[in-house]
């Protein structure tokens, strides 16, 4: 099972999780947003911003309590 | 259960545009129904029409769909005749605020147990971006293309003075402050107004030349400031976020009962 999950086919390209992890560990390829597992710390983040509910972190972190919506503290 | 089993999957992808603030504000109150082990046969949804009201048709919840502005009566209606229910009624601002802000007002006084959510995109969204009683004044609409004169209403202070007892401003960029919130709101009892400042990048970030979903993100995480904080103290500009009032009254269905009780000269 991936870390983070995305749908694709629900994806619409918004790039609001792309902007807001913590890790910069998500982007845009062709519109749709794709992970890089090597940075992912599996905060949780992306699956509560994204607005298509494309996202699916699966066991979040411990260190998911220490990040806000601002990034690592 | 997990969030995504709440939605009726069947009708995604959903209907709002790409970054539309509106799909958070869903994401976030499954997460809590999830989280708060809320039986989805004991929560009920009534929305008005706007795309705001859309919501309604994607939750695996009880809901209805109603009438524009019209969404807290039906609420108060089916609360009344199942007050076991938990009741969720998310409105747009235009919804809550123009043609319904006499229905919210007398919600408030009532103070029925349950949850209004006001999503605030400042513009009406699903009829093409007219301004709304929340644009304020200096905003970009189709109908105010020299800009807004009119002032806008404060969600917070209105629900404050109408009675609310409890009243709480977030937004979509505060994901982890919009769960806790509406996890609040849920509990409380009595009648609980949550207003999210939402991005509609379509309309009114469009026409406000204020960029795209993720503009409109940092706009409100940079010109929004926890209560009580140093930043709201020294930068009076800012929107304060936070729970403004959480108070108790007599709730009104149990009011109600009470009258219903006396009537059957049962007190
Ligand atoms: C009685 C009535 N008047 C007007 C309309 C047209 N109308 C549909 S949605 C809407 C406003 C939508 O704005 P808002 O409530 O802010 O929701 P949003 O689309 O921005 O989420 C209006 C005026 C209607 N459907 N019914
Ligand atoms: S937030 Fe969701 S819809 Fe937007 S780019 Fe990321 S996965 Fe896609
Ligand atoms: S789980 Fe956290 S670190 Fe991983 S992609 Fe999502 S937001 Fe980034
Ligand atoms: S028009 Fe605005 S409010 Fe309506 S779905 Fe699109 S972004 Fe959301
Ligand atoms: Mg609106």
């Amino acid at each position: 099972m991936e870390a983070v999950e995305i749908n694709v086919l629900w994806c619409k390209g918004c790039g609001v999780c792309v902007a807001f992890c913590p890790k910069k560990a998500l982007s845009l390829v062709g519109e749709k947003a794709q992970v890089d597992p090597e940075l992912c710390i599996g905060c949780g983040m992306c699956e509560l911003y994204c607005p298509d509910l494309a996202i699916v972190v699966n066991k979040p972190t411990k260190k998911n309590e220490k990040v806000t919506e601002e990034g690592l503290s | 259960m997990a969030f995504r089993d709440l939605i009726r999957e069947r009708f995604f992808p959903h209907i709002w545009c790409p970054g539309c603030g509106h799909g958070t504000v869903l994401n976030s109150l499954l997460h809590v129904v999830d989280k708060m082990g809320l039986d989805p046969t004991s929560m009920c949804m009534v929305s008005g029409i706007g795309c705001s009201a859309r919501i309604s048709g994607y939750v695996n919840f009880h809901t209805m769909h109603t009438m524009h502005g019209r969404a807290l009566p039906c609420a108060t209606g089916i609360k009344l005749a199942k007050p076991q229910l938990n009741m969720i009624v998310p409105m747009g601002d235009g919804d809550a605020m123009a043609i319904g802000g006499n229905h919210f007002i007398h919600a408030c006084r009532r103070n029925i147990d349950m949850t209004a959510i006001v999503l605030n995109n400042r513009i009406y969204g699903m009829t093409g971006g007219q301004y709304s009683p929340l644009s304020g004044r200096g905003v970009l609409a189709t109908t105010a293309p020299y800009r807004s004169i009119d002032d806008d209403f404060d969600a917070v202070a209105l629900a404050q003075g109408a009675g609310a007892t409890f009243v709480a401003r977030t937004t979509a960029f505060h994901v982890k402050e919009l769960s806790k919130i509406l996890t609040k709101a849920i509990q409380h009892k009595g009648f609980s107004v949550v207003e999210v400042m939402v991005q509609c990048p379509t309309y009114f970030g469009r026409k406000n030349k204020m960029g795209g979903a993720v503009q409109l993100l940092e706009y409100y995480r940079d010109n929004t400031a926890p209560l009580g904080s140093k930043k709201l103290e020294e930068n009076q500009n800012l929107i304060p976020r936070g729970i403004f009032v959480e108070r108790e009254r007599p709730e009104y269905c149990e009011e109600y009962q009470n009258v219903i009780a006396l009537a059957e000269g049962k007190e």
